[in-house]
């Protein structure tokens, strides 16, 4: 089976230096963007040539509709982070993907952190989602990628939050907003037809052609309302 | 914040302590030695895993070895990790 993915990239510009950034990043929870999260721990951490390897464990709420209980139970959703800090070279690197539920959206997010040459840093923030719920799939990505490009700008503040009540000193020269979204997914001309063929089925209307314009359009509204719900839940980005 | 383990809060807050300093003071200048949090990591971590058991979290699919950049590198090669972690030994 092809699983295809939608992929989306983001940059944004943190005012603060390489060194502020990732002490602060240990200590981003809890801040009010992240009332979504509930427990956070380190489950392997060691060094390896020099470099800090980490593995976190993090679970979130799960606001969940009352459609999503038919895919799966309405328990915390699970995210396993794994990082590299390289101190030498002044990079950090987040992989974080949901554990568990993966046929319904999996989601997997890297995000760079580096030393740019003003000495602020630069995040950069890459997202791989794909779907194998049968006849939705392009819906959840599409969405799932427009909660990501929407959300781009929101992402940074709870970490922000953090940097400035940790080092309200250190804050450098403030720059213009500078994230950038850059999406790479194909996103037009969704069409959902498995779905809509399975619901007209049950229809005895005559004009079954009407009914299959209206189930696909209801389905789309549907998909259109939940999926960025999926995304949001998968995605740790604040 | 807390931990997974409702009884793992208190060693959580003593571990994340010790990290943050060991990580600021000294990793960041170049220390790599990380033995000084061993011991409470130790016990953490026994406490975590015991949390992780009870709420049936599957510790298969958590024990695999790090993510490393080249499985994303395919799709975007504009960022510079070049962490690639060879073996999956835990320390503790």
């Amino acid at each position: 089976m092809v699983v295809t993915a939608s992929t989306c990239r983001t940059e944004t510009v943190f005012d603060y230096s390489w060194i502020h950034v990732v002490s602060a990043y240990w200590n981003r929870y809890p801040n009010p963007s992240s009332t979504h999260v509930l427990t956070e721990d380190t489950i392997r951490r060691e060094v390896r040539d020099g470099k800090l390897y980490s593995r976190r464990l993090l679970s979130k709420t799960n606001p969940v509709p009352k459609w999503g209980a038919r895919f799966y139970n309405n328990l915390p959703v699970k995210i396993v982070e794994d990082s590299v800090l390289d101190p030498v070279k002044k990079t950090f690197t987040t992989f974080t993907r949901n554990l568990g539920m993966k046929k319904i959206m999996k989601v997997d997010e890297i995000v760079v952190y580096s030393e740019q040459k003003d000495g602020r840093t630069l995040a950069v923030r890459r997202a791989y989602i794909s779907s194998q719920v049968f006849g939705f799939s392009r819906a959840i990505r599409a969405f799932g990628i427009e909660r990501f490009k929407s959300n781009g700008h929101k992402a940074s503040n709870g970490f922000n939050y953090v940097l400035r009540r940790m080092f309200p000193q250190n804050q450098l020269a403030a720059s213009s907003p500078t994230t950038s979204v850059n999406s790479q997914s194909a996103v037009a001309n969704v069409t959902y037809s498995d779905m809509a063929v399975a619901s007209a089925s049950h229809s005895s209307s005559s004009s079954a052609t009407e009914a299959l314009k209206r189930t696909a359009k209801i389905s789309y509204e549907f998909c259109k309302g939940h999926a960025s719900k999926f995304a949001q839940l998968f995605s740790v980005k604040n | 914040m807390n931990s997974i383990g409702d009884d793992c809060n208190e060693l959580k807050k003593q571990y994340d302590a010790c990290f943050n300093n060991w990580f600021s003071e000294r990793f960041l200048k170049g220390e790599t030695d990380d033995s000084v949090c061993a011991p409470i990591f130790k016990v953490y971590q026994e406490c975590v895993k015991r949390a992780m058991r009870e709420q049936k979290i599957e510790l298969r699919e958590i024990e695999t070895d790090y993510t490393t950049a080249s499985e994303f590198d395919s799709n975007n090669s504009a960022t510079g990790s070049s962490g690639k972690p060879q073996g999956s030994q835990h320390k503790s």
